[in-house]
């Protein structure tokens, strides 16, 4: 019985570290809307920052100051990244500033290795808290006890702040309805700089609080931001009360859980949170979104197919890029297939997320499975590589159609991390399922058939059916279907109002994406040779989605463009240096900075602006500027 | 629209930058090299250094018979699929004769069916796993460090002794965790028949939660642990041990603890008598190792982790193997490297001709506390070769040609 307290009060110290970390991220996503990548980075940045600091000061004076001014410190980096980075863009489309903060975390990776150097840091253990008190032959750690006590008075002072001050006040009123907020002539500026503040001390605290118990090394941005985004979306967003309830659950339920399945923990969280948002789509304490006032319908300029000229330049750029085998040795023909393959990749997500409006977290789930389809078919039904490549995306269908119809009932955010969590239980199941998948090891030796295996036929291959397919899911975005979903993007109570099942569509239109991506996954291991659970990862469907928004959001195939600069990009600079993530993440961030609307929604921009005689349509000029 | 057109102009520009590189010059060989160096640069920046002395030292006694070798390095991002484009790169672009590196096992399979497919000479630095010499094992492929199999068996031989019955194991919920651990209980019950496995734990890699899982440990009552967490994971759970009295009065086996890499960070926190293989360089007193510490320090000003012993003999390796097959091709190079030995800094090593494994071996010993800092003490030398399975075993794991 004694154990089983103890266990209980070892998933509560737990359910601490993580509560701080999740409080600070539902703050700023309720009242700016900014899914903050970089929380995770401004967590590990406060574990450095600490560690530097408590190894200076000694004693017990010098390691509690310590922690609490090195969250200081960290949260004056977050102020100086609000107002120099993320102010600028807060009129982007939704989720731009989830790229932003993907740079920064890309950049900070790189610095505090640079600083701090490669090494594991040992932190030192809390002044009168090293030891542990026993109760009933089990030990349990005073931090331990520290840390749940914390937590409760942490969460206590959040209440009091946000209902007993006036900024608490404005703060809940942005949360509810930040145009409104504007309109009564609150200074937004100075609101979402503060709450940006507030949010990264609380992530910087979580962070310096975990050296008495953790390493302080360069990986802790990654181990923690995943698990934190799902904590606050299983407690509702922009709640609390949600996040710690969340916290809590998510921790007692591992604590227990690895007594009877050890193997659990890999997979618990997304489990927990796809399972809450099936039976409860805004989370636990969480209320379903106002409607948003700003839809992308309304700030693009229309969209229309292309011109007669534009088509032949279309046709002319194919052509240029089929001669490359004439003037590229081998590597560069296989840069340029795995380009070509991220390109229908990217454009497959670009039409969930811009088509559609469906911001999908989790799209590599398909791109994967298309690439297990061909493994299966290959080396277990020895198919030859055509039918593979026919067969084998169907993999990718049937997971989207299967996720797909859960994953549509819900929208915004709640729809993007319910697709991350199914990414993630794909993802593990390759992951355990030694048998059959190899687990980490992969499946080895998927290599193309003779009539493919050149390096020029396989770039003719992957190039003709990236074009195909970019064609194809143009070609869905002027058809009666195209315009029934965006009708569902932009307004979903007028659509359905004519008649239009919205679900359905969206659903469909899941599909199409998910196949597509299949497609694009099931080329890749045929250039890769193998496959490995990586092509099913978290990183990739953020490397998709950063490609989407560097493309353009808004426009019809921006997603191609995107791809091509960022794949490039990275290859390049994986190839060139060993610090490619602090140039990529510098990239993007000056990137963002430069082109708000994404690289193609720019030149767009520009172009209509040379053209004046284009009618501007009139909601265009009445657009709703919040943040100001 | 011209995103097509862009489409075209922008492969072009990049086909500027990739256009093939003139053939090597005349005069020189070049390898290429890959591994993680911007995801675990902790591991690969010793090993870093570790060639770059090696390399030095193969040119300035007159290179491959009188060619001065060159290393091109590339990192891999910690990702099979990045790792087989640079292989591609350094095959296509750099005309390398041979790819050398990777360190995670995932990344060096990737890595070594590649050079099967593009029949590539491949000498595999740092990955662990079995199944790179073994059962997808192929020609092309050689593989420099002690095998997981042979670092379990190391062990088992010392655990073997421990009087404990109830064992508990807790390892990285991936590959390497569970083939270790599968490995260790499989010899161990040969071994010990009397032995109970009495509670397993699978953290996910670089994500322990080490209260509860220490905690659950404990509940178990085990007599003996075996670990196979390192890094960031090893310094959670032995914290969250020390704290909890997890390892008072317990045996405890550990892989790779006596690594530098992993022993160092944990400072005072040491727990002391662990059994562990690693590499204990303040305490080898052979003159191959005199010799090599020597230069180490001297160019680098630092010491030497377990990575800069790799890095080093990787390159030696390759040149041995380069200046015995005097060509590019890479069938000459399989058959010189077939049973080739040389001198290391842990005494003479083989590349073995059935799995082509070579036979560098380990040290094991316990672990102590001095000074604040952890260390190695009665360290022994387990040479590779008496840890293997019989020949008979091997050749039946092994893929047929």
């Amino acid at each position: 019985m004694a154990f089983y307290f103890v266990q209980f009060l070892t998933g509560l110290a737990s359910a601490a570290s993580l509560f701080l970390v999740a409080s600070g991220l539902s703050i700023i996503f309720g009242v700016t809307r900014i899914v903050n990548f970089a929380h995770g980075a401004f967590y590990m940045l406060g574990a450095y920052v600490a560690f530097t600091l408590t190894e200076r000061f000694s004693g017990a004076l010098g390691f509690w100051a310590g922690i609490v001014v090195a969250s200081l410190v960290v949260a004056a980096v977050g102020v100086l990244v609000e107002m120099v980075l993320l102010r600028r863009i807060y009129h982007a489309p939704e989720l731009f500033q989830l790229l932003a903060t993907f740079g920064l975390t890309l950049m900070v990776q790189d610095l505090v290795v640079m600083i701090w150097g490669p090494n594991d840091l040992l932190g030192r253990r809390a002044p009168g808290f090293r030891g542990a008190v026993e109760f009933f032959g089990q030990n349990i750690p005073t931090y331990d006890l520290f840390l749940i006590a914390l937590s409760p008075i942490v969460l206590g002072l959040l209440w009091l702040l946000f209902q007993r001050t006036r900024w608490g006040v404005l703060v809940r009123a942005a949360t509810q309805d930040r145009d409104m907020v504007a309109a009564l002539g609150v200074n937004q500026k100075w609101l979402f700089t503060s709450v940006f503040a507030l949010g990264v001390f609380l992530a910087a605290l979580g962070g310096a609080l975990q050296i008495p118990r953790d390493a302080v090394h360069h990986a802790l941005d990654l181990r923690i931001i995943v698990d934190v985004f799902v904590v606050v979306v299983i407690g509702g967003l922009g709640s609390i009360i949600g996040a710690f309830v969340a916290a809590v659950l998510v921790s007692e339920l591992n604590a227990f859980g690895i007594l009877i399945f050890p193997k659990i923990s890999i997979i618990l969280v997304f489990l927990v949170m796809a399972v809450v948002l099936i039976v409860r789509p805004w989370g636990l304490f969480g209320k379903q979104e106002a409607p948003a006032r700003r839809t992308p319908g309304l700030t693009v300029n229309p969209w229309r197919p292309l011109s007669q000229g534009e088509r032949l330049a279309a046709w002319a750029g194919l052509a240029v890029a089929a001669m490359l085998p004439l003037v590229g040795g081998n590597y560069a023909l296989t840069v340029g297939s795995e380009i070509a393959i991220f390109v229908i990749f990217a454009a497959s997500l670009h039409f969930l997320m811009s088509v559609g409006g469906l911001a999908s977290f989790g799209h590599a789930a398909y791109f994967g499975l298309g690439a297990y389809g061909i493994a299966f078919l290959a080396k277990m039904a020895g198919l030859p590589m055509i039918a593979c490549l026919v067969l084998g995306p169907l993999l990718g269908c049937l997971g989207a159609a299967i996720f797909g119809f859960f994953a549509v009932q819900l929208s915004g955010v709640y729809f993007a991390m319910l697709t991350l969590a199914f990414a993630q239980i794909v993802w593990s199941i390759a992951f355990q399922w030694v048998a059959v998948t190899g687990g980490d090891n992969g499946i080895l030796g998927l290599w193309p058939e003779k009539w493919a295996a050149g390096p020029a036929s396989f770039y003719w291959l992957s190039l003709g059916i990236a074009a195909l397919a970019v064609a194809a899911l143009r070609i869905i975005v002027f058809s009666p279907f195209g315009y029934a979903l965006r009708a569902t993007r932009d307004s979903l109570l007028r659509s359905e109002a004519i008649g239009i099942d919205a679900k359905r569509i969206q659903w469909t239109a899941f599909v199409i994406a998910g196949t597509v991506a299949g497609v694009a996954g099931a080329l890749f291991a045929y250039l890769k040779g193998s496959v490995f659970p990586d092509s099913l990862g978290i990183s990739l469907s953020v490397d998709a989605l950063v490609m989407v928004l560097l493309g353009g959001v808004e426009t019809v195939s921006g997603a191609v463009i995107g791809a091509i600069v960022f794949k490039m990009l990275s290859i390049w600079l994986v190839s060139q240096t060993d610090l490619s993530k602090l140039v990529l993440g510098g990239v993007i961030v000056l990137m963002v900075v430069a082109f708000p609307k994404g690289i193609v929604g720019i030149l767009e921009t520009l172009r209509n602006r040379r053209r004046p005689e284009l009618p501007k349509p009139a909601l265009q000029k009445s657009r709703i500027e919040s943040a100001e | 629209m011209r995103r097509r057109y862009l489409l075209g102009a922008g492969l072009a520009v990049m086909v500027a930058g990739m256009a093939p590189s003139a053939f090597a010059q005349s005069g020189e060989v070049k390898i290429g090299e890959i591994n993680s160096y911007s995801l675990l640069p902790a591991f690969t920046e010793p090993y870093r250094k570790g060639w770059q002395l090696a390399l030095e030292e193969v040119n300035a006694a007159g290179g491959i018979n009188g060619k001065k070798l060159v290393v091109v390095s590339k990192d891999d991002s910690g990702k099979p699929a990045d790792a087989t484009t640079a292989a591609n790169e350094l095959v296509s672009s750099e005309k390398v004769v041979m790819l050398t590196g990777t360190f995670l096992s995932n990344i060096g399979l990737a890595v070594s069916d590649f050079a099967n497919q593009k029949k590539v000479f491949f000498l595999a630095a740092e990955p662990l796993t079995d199944a790179i010499t073994w059962s997808k094992g192929n020609r092309y492929t050689f593989r420099l460090r002690p095998s997981n199999y042979m670092q379990a068996a190391m062990l088992v031989e010392a655990a073997a002794k421990l009087p404990a019955k109830r064992w508990a194991t807790i390892a990285p919920n991936y590959e390497y965790g569970q083939s270790a651990v599968a490995v260790f209980k499989k010899l161990m019950s040969e071994k010990r028949p009397d032995i109970q496995w009495v509670d397993e734990q699978w953290p996910p890699q670089g994500k322990i939660d080490a209260g509860p899982v220490v905690q659950a440990i404990a509940a178990a009552n085990p007599e003996a642990i075996l670990n196979v967490t390192f890094g960031a994971d090893l310094v959670k759970f032995v914290r969250e041990g020390n704290t909890r009295g997890l390892f008072k009065n317990r045996a405890v086996v550990s892989f790779l603890t006596g690594e530098p890499e992993y022993l160092d960070p944990l400072k005072e926190e040491t727990p002391e008598g662990w059994i562990v293989t690693g590499y204990p360089w303040y305490d080898i007193k052979t003159p191959e190792h005199d010799k090599f510490i020597k230069a180490y320090q001297a160019k680098f000003n630092d010491y030497p982790r377990l990575g800069s012993i790799v890095g080093y003999q990787t390159i030696k390796a390759a040149a041995a193997i380069l200046i015995k097959a005097n060509s590019d091709d890479p069938e000459k190079m399989i058959a010189a490297a077939e049973g080739l030995s040389m001198p290391s800094p842990f005494g003479e090593i083989t590349f073995r001709k059935i799995d082509h494994q070579s036979t560098l071996g380990a040290f094991v010993g316990k672990t102590a506390l001095k000074d604040g800092k952890g260390i190695m003490v009665d360290s022994v030398y387990r040479n590779g070769k008496d840890y293997l399975p019989s020949d008979a075993e091997v050749s039946k794991m092994r893929p047929k040609e």
